[in-house]
Formats: structure tokens, C-alpha cells, sequence
């Protein structure tokens, strides 16, 4: 069980580093969706639009490795059974 | 002498009766008019934008100083790009869309206006609208006409169009939105802009 939490752990904690990495690295927030300029020709005026794409952030990553070291402290409370 | 003086009467009430103000209206199907909003905060500052635009100006190229109008914006238009961050936004703490559905401003006096051409620059008064309160402010604008290229943006259409542009900040606290609560995390400071095109069909 102690050995089990700490490789879930371990999992998360890599896991959730590296798809925060291969998601561009974004040190903001978390985001759902993703703007992208329009600009009408006629008038100049630059508008958004909306696509939903989600983008993890630090907030998600935070959580991520608490959870990890949640589950590596919960280990803790387990007993290395005799061989 | 007396012809000429006639003709010169004639000429100057024609003129007033064919400057007659237009009236544009900002409804835009395509979506592009829209409102900014910008919040300073520590880990990034909260950018957004709002397009379900409407309202009506009505405008005289001639006279751009007795410009007047109002300019209203769904709040439940309102996005950012985290949908949590939205939901509070939105919710009864901050901006309470479900009680506040529009966010406006009419325009009821110009001054300091400057015409260059198409474009008039001015200092516009009037009541800005949100989440129930009303105050009075003078913003900066910039106005610009567009005779006769509404066929341009909307094919089939003849008419005129007339692109507002304008950028100002309120307070926060002035508005009860979330007033003195998590100013370290959301600053007071609201910066907003507006870049609309309103539509005179001939």
C-alpha cells in the first residue's frame, strides 16, 4: 500500500509536469478557451472570438502536485510490511 | 441684388433641411463590435471582452457636436478565458448578470470636439449603467464617418457607417461590484474600451 501511493503518487507528479510542459508551459491562470483576432476590413475594428481549448496554468498544476504530495504523506501512515 | 439675396436665403435653408441627422444603429450580426474590459491582477491581469453590442446613435456629419445615443452591452456576453473565473464574474457577488442584464451608456452632451475630415474627436458626457447604478462621466471619443460603405461590410446594403471608438476607467467600488472585497487578487480599477460600427441604412 505505502509503495502503491508513493508510484501514484509519483505518476501525478511527473504526469501532471510534463502535460503542463508539452501544453505550452502557461504560467497564468488556467484556461478553458482560447481568443482569436478577427479584424474587419472595412472599419479596422479588431473583434475576439471564442474556441474552447483547455490550457492548463499554474492553478492546475499546483493542485496536481499537491495531490501528489497528499497521497506521498498518506504513505507515511502505512507500515513497511516485514520480508 | 434682391434675386441674389433670395437665392443665397434658399441655398442656406436648403442646406439646413438636407443636414439632417442619421441614425446608426450598433446591432452587428457579424459579432466584431465589442467592449473591453481589463482588472491588473498579481499573477496576470484579467483580460475580457463583451460582444452582444446594441443601441443607437444618432449622428449629423455636419453638426458631429449634438451627437447623442446610448450604447448597451449584454452582461451575460461578458467572457474571460477561464469559465470558473466567468461563473464568478457573472455571479451575484461581482457583476450579478441574472439581476443586471445590460450594462450601458448615453450620450448626452459633446464637448471639445475637434472634426478633421470624417474623423471628430471629442470629450462626451453622459450616464454610464452598471449593475443597477447610474453615474454621471465624460469619456474621450473618436468618431468616424463612413459615407456610403455599408455596402462594403454588409453586401446588398446601401448606407453609411459610423465607427466609435473610446477607452475609460471606473472604479469598482463605485459600481457595489464586489466593493473593498479581494482587492489584492482583483484591483478596484476597471480600464475599459469600446470599438463599435453602427450601420445607417439609406
Amino acid at each position: 500500500m505505502k509503495k502503491g501511493l508513493r508510484i501514484i503518487a509519483g505518476i501525478l507528479a511527473a504526469g501532471s509536469v510534463i502535460f503542463w510542459a508539452a501544453a505550452g508551459g502557461n504560467r497564468g491562470w488556467t484556461k478553458t478557451s482560447v481568443p482569436t483576432k478577427i479584424v474587419d476590413q472595412v472599419t479596422g475594428i479588431e473583434g475576439v472570438s471564442y474556441g474552447k481549448h483547455f490550457v492548463p496554468g499554474v492553478d492546475f498544476l499546483g493542485a496536481a502536485l499537491i495531490g501528489a504530495g497528499v497521497l506521498t504523506g498518506a504513505s507515511f501512515f502505512f507500515r513497511t510490511k516485514p520480508k | 441684388m434682391k434675386t441674389k439675396l433670395t437665392t443665397l436665403a434658399l441655398i442656406a435653408l436648403t442646406s439646413g433641411v438636407f443636414a439632417a441627422p442619421q441614425t446608426f444603429d450598433f446591432k452587428d450580426p457579424k459579432g466584431i463590435n465589442n467592449a473591453g474590459f481589463k482588472l491588473d491582477a498579481p499573477l496576470e491581469s484579467i483580460n475580457g471582452t463583451a460582444t452582444a453590442v446594441s443601441g443607437t446613435v444618432s449622428f449629423d456629419p455636419e453638426n458631429p457636436g449634438a451627437t447623442i445615443g446610448k450604447i448597451v452591452v449584454a452582461t451575460s456576453s461578458l467572457m474571460v478565458l477561464n469559465s470558473m473565473q466567468r461563473g464568478h464574474m457573472l455571479g451575484a457577488q461581482w457583476l450579478d448578470a441574472a439581476k443586471f442584464p445590460e450594462i450601458s451608456f448615453e450620450a448626452k452632451e459633446f464637448k471639445n470636439v475637434k472634426t478633421e475630415g470624417d474623423t471628430t474627436t471629442a470629450d462626451v458626457t453622459g450616464t454610464f449603467t452598471l449593475k443597477g447604478i447610474s453615474k454621471e462621466l465624460t469619456v474621450p471619443v473618436k468618431l468616424t464617418y463612413m459615407k456610403d460603405k455599408l455596402a462594403d461590410r454588409t453586401p446588398g446594403q446601401k448606407g453609411d457607417l459610423l465607427v466609435i471608438r473610446a477607452g475609460f476607467s471606473i472604479k469598482r467600488t463605485d459600481f457595489n461590484v464586489n466593493p473593498g472585497q479581494n482587492e489584492d487578487k482583483v484591483s478596484n480599477t476597471i480600464e475599459l474600451t469600446l470599438s463599435i460600427a453602427g450601420a445607417s441604412a439609406k
